[in-house]
């Protein structure tokens, strides 16, 4: 059996976290937009997680977390550096198609901050003028500002309480960007599906091509459940074999949205499950140490 | 043979197999059918009538000399019965178990012209069953001749092409994109007709044969199948991604929430274990009332599964008759057993939304079969004017599936329209030293069959490498090009 070992951690908010973990051969393959698939240990579920970053000469792929419920909760009070993962398969999806954009917008809010900052930095790579807006909550949940800073040519930071930037939601940031720019190629919005679907609604009077990344429910992430299916133009589609990237402007976020509540009410047995065993079952792994099954 | 048999002589009932009791079982995930015990298997073989041109044979995917293995089970030669099984099926226990026999050996036993054939799947189980709690194994001398192959999907074609290649004395690894290994073995077929114990003994035997599994790897994404050529270094490759990507209804309200795919429904209940949610975290979609669309396998598991895990009722919608129906016929009779409602001739027309986005009833139309279409069956015609409505919470779809796309996505070998895999004789495909076979060669279709398709692969591998056999090669052939007396032990290279 293969080891995915955490090599580094940190912590960004109370909420949001960072893992690196050592695959040689995933940070060799991957490219920007595509996902692994987790299982955090044997009893686990399989979640999908965006490759929010890549070290190629390092040898590790960087995830960064929400803590939303079960699996992420219990993802962030049990990996710690030196732990393994019990299952890690990828790099999955189609990578983002690079356009010869002049000029984007990357719009990353919420758990889509990270894994807009490949595309990004893609854009960057090929000369294009990007401009990054970044939406948080408030000013402590603010992360990898630097990271964006030194890739994007303008950075507008959002919060919704005005503690830091502007005083607004993304879409108040890309509205900005668009006033300040007629010639703007493309927009990458990544984060909930309210607000990719508001960032595609903000572009499309200007019919400015949008692309986001749809996050759908998934089991497998290998076209075989078909759970992750969306609605895309007139179109049935695949998240996890012909996405994760669509075109904004034809995708069915209300279906999306209506999708995601499926488990609902499984998620909630299973998170309060898990906060009234949490600080019990957090010391008794902390730190993990995982027999080598070579 | 001491005296000769003939049909009258022999026991005219089929031996019958002990199954757990109907109302208790569809309460839980205990196997069904409780296989043969050593007494029950020697009766049943006094049943064959060693015919000098043994029908059954031909009826195997993979001709095994079904005769030859039940005369050693009726002189309680139960090792040599496994010997001479083996020698073709790598899975006793298992197609013994999901071999749509009926179909195969014996649809055309002799004696199942007066009587009801021999029960050769159930001695085939049972032989399978007792080498596996016996731990008997078929290690052949083998002499390492320094060859990687690499093996795409851990399914039935996957593995017998990975024992034949370890045999033949290659370094053979196996790829497969979820956490365990075994295919639909593993994530489709429900424990009460497979337990996981024989999948993961079948397992364990290849790896004492020294072929590595290595799980979590998504081939054509991790690496490309060139690339498996190029930089990973094999000397040849076979896949066997199988044909796992469903087929949707296309109908109004397919989009729903409790509109689920069997597959997903049988892989959170099989391999990610949610019947045990909460304690693990998969969670699995409970109905009340459940409709399952389709009368394959996959609806059989489908619909015996949602019955498991306490649904009210499980009804069963099939738009042709119960003879058309493509389950094995143990299946349809077993779910019958269980108190499943089947609705033959019955189509589904829309879904309906409780308006929440949740399904609420399903409309259907009634059915009869007209003329027959190109597959030779009736082809079904809807009747005007006879629609229905079901209330269900929770609709299934087993209506089929199609090819996977990523090994096409990611590579440039040759597909056939549908997207499977284009392979010549030999099941080479269009890229030299890479082999396919299996449901992504030839569409959905059986665990024998895969496993036929796979060992044919082997033999075409061994060709190109240029492994061949030392010491007597019989010469009759098999339907798979197999030969049935292959020896498959001291092979040599040629070059
Ligand atoms: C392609 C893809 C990439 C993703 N990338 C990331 C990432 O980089 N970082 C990250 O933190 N999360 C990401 N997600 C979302 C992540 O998979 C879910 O947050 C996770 O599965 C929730 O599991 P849980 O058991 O912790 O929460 P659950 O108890 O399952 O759910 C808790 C809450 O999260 C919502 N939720 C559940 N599944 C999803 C989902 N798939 N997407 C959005 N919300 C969901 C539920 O509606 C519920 O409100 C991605 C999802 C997809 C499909
Ligand atoms: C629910 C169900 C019940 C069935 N019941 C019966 C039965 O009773 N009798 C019978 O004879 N047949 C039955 N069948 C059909 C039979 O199981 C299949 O025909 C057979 O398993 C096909 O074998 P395979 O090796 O070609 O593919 P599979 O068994 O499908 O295995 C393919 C494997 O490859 C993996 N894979 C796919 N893509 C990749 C990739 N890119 N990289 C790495 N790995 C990959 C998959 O995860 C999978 O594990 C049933 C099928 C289903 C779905
Ligand atoms: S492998 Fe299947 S078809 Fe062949 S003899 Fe066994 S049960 Fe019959
Ligand atoms: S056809 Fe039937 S009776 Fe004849 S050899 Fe085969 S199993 Fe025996
Ligand atoms: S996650 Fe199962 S088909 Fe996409």
């Amino acid at each position: 059996m293969n080891r995915f070992e955490i090599v580094a951690r940190e912590d960004y908010s109370d909420v949001t976290f960072m893992l690196e973990v050592l695959h040689p051969m995933m940070a060799r393959a991957a490219n920007p937009g595509q996902f692994v698939i987790v299982m955090s240990h044997a009893e686990g579920e399989r979640i999908p997680l965006t490759i929010a970053d890549f070290d190629r000469a390092k040898g590790t792929i960087t995830l960064v977390i929400q803590a939303v419920g079960k699996s992420t909760m219990e993802m962030q009070a049990t990996c710690h550096v030196g732990g393994v993962l019990h299952g890690l398969a990828g790099p999955m999806g189609i990578p983002s198609h690079l356009s010869d954009a002049r000029k984007a917008i990357c719009v990353g809010g919420g758990l889509g901050v990270a894994p807009v900052f490949p595309q990004a930095r893609a854009f960057k790579q090929n000369e294009a003028y990007v401009i990054g807006v970044l939406g948080f909550r408030n000013k402590d949940l603010i992360f990898w500002e630097d990271k964006f800073r030194s890739i994007c040519d303008e950075l507008i930071i959002c919060t919704d309480d005005g503690s830091a930037g502007i005083k607004g939601f993304v879409t108040d940031g890309i509205d900005l960007a668009l006033k300040h720019h007629q010639d703007i190629d493309e927009v990458i919005a990544i984060g909930p599906p309210m607000m990719m679907k508001a960032s595609a609604d903000a572009t499309r009077a200007a019919g400015i091509k949008t692309m986001v990344s749809l996050n759908p429910i998934m089991v497998d992430g290998t076209g075989m459940c078909g759970g992750c299916r969306v609605k895309v133009g007139e179109e049935v589609r695949f998240a996890c074999v012909d996405g994760p990237d669509f075109d904004g402007h034809a995708v069915d976020f209300d279906d999306l949205m209506v999708r995601l509540r499926r488990y609902r009410e499984e998620e909630r047995i299973a998170t309060e499950r898990w906060s009234e065993t949490c600080r019990m079952r957090a010391t008794a792994v902390e730190p993990i140490e995982m027999p080598d099954i070579g | 043979m001491a005296k000769k048999r003939t049909v009258r002589s022999i026991p005219q009932e089929r031996t019958p197999v002990r199954e757990l009791d109907p109302l208790q079982r569809s309460a839980n995930f205990d196997e069904v059918n409780c296989g043969y015990t050593e007494n029950e298997a020697v009766l049943e073989s006094q049943r064959c009538l060693f015919c000098p041109d043994p029908k059954c044979i031909a009826g195997c995917p993979v001709s095994i000399n079904i005769p030859g293995f039940i005369e050693r089970i009726g002189e309680k030669d139960f090792r040599g019965a496994y010997d001479i099984i083996t020698g073709t099926n790598l899975l006793p226990a298992v197609c013994g178990r999901v071999c749509p026999q009926e179909n195969q050996c014996e649809g055309v036993c002799v004696v199942g012209e007066s009587l009801t054939p021999v029960a050769i799947g159930r001695m085939e189980r049972f032989v399978g069953d007792m080498a596996i709690s016996n731990r008997w194994v078929n290690i052949p001398f083998i002499e390492s001749v320094r060859f990687r192959v690499g093996i795409v999907g851990s399914g039935p074609a996957g593995m017998a092409c990975a024992a034949d290649m370890a045999k033949a004395g290659c370094d053979v690894t196996v790829y497969e994109a979820f956490h365990e290994a075994g295919g639909v073995l593993r994530y489709g077929i429900p424990e009460f007709r497979l337990p996981n114990s024989v999948v993961d003994a079948e397992i364990e035997k290849l790896e004492m044969l020294g072929v590595k599994f290595e799980c979590n790897t998504l081939v054509g994404r991790l690496f490309t199948i060139p690339q498996m050529l190029t930089e990973l270094g094999f000397d040849a490759v076979f896949i066997g991604t199988g044909a796992g990507y469903p087929t949707m209804l296309g109908i109004p309200g397919d989009s729903l929430n409790g509109v689920l795919s069997a597959n997903e429904l049988l892989t959170r209940c099989n391999l990610m274990r949610a019947r045990d949610f909460p304690n693990v975290d998969t969670p699995l979609p409970l109905g009340k009332h459940v409709v399952v669309i389709g009368a394959g396998n996959t609806a059989m598991d489908a619909l015996r599964v949602s019955k498991r895990l306490g649904a009210a009722s499980v009804t069963c919608l099939y738009r042709r008759s119960k003879a058309e129906a493509p389950a094995r016929a143990e299946e349809v009779h077993h779910a019958e057993q269980e108190g499943i409602d089947f609705h033959w001739l019955s189509a589904p027309v829309e879904i309906l939304d409780d308006g929440n986005g949740s399904v609420c009833a399903i409309r259907c139309i009634k059915m009869e079969l007209g003329e027959p279409d190109r597959s030779g069956r009736r082809r079904p015609m809807p009747i005007g004017g006879s629609e229905f409505e079901l209330e269900t919470d929770q609709v299934v779809f087993a209506i089929g599936t199609n090819a996977n796309p990523i090994i096409g996505q990611t590579s440039d070998l040759k597909l056939n329209n549908r997207g499977y895999i284009e392979t010549d004789g030999d099941l080479m495909t269009s890229m030299a030293g890479v082999f396919a076979g299996g449901d992504i060669v030839t569409g959905a279709a059986t665990v024998i069959e895969a496993m036929g398709a796979g060992r044919k692969a082997a033999r075409g591998m061994k060709a190109f490498l240029g492994i061949r056999d030392i010491g007597p090669i019989g010469t009759g052939t098999a339907r798979f090009g197999i030969d049935t007396r292959e020896h498959n032990y001291r092979r040599v290279r040629t070059m």
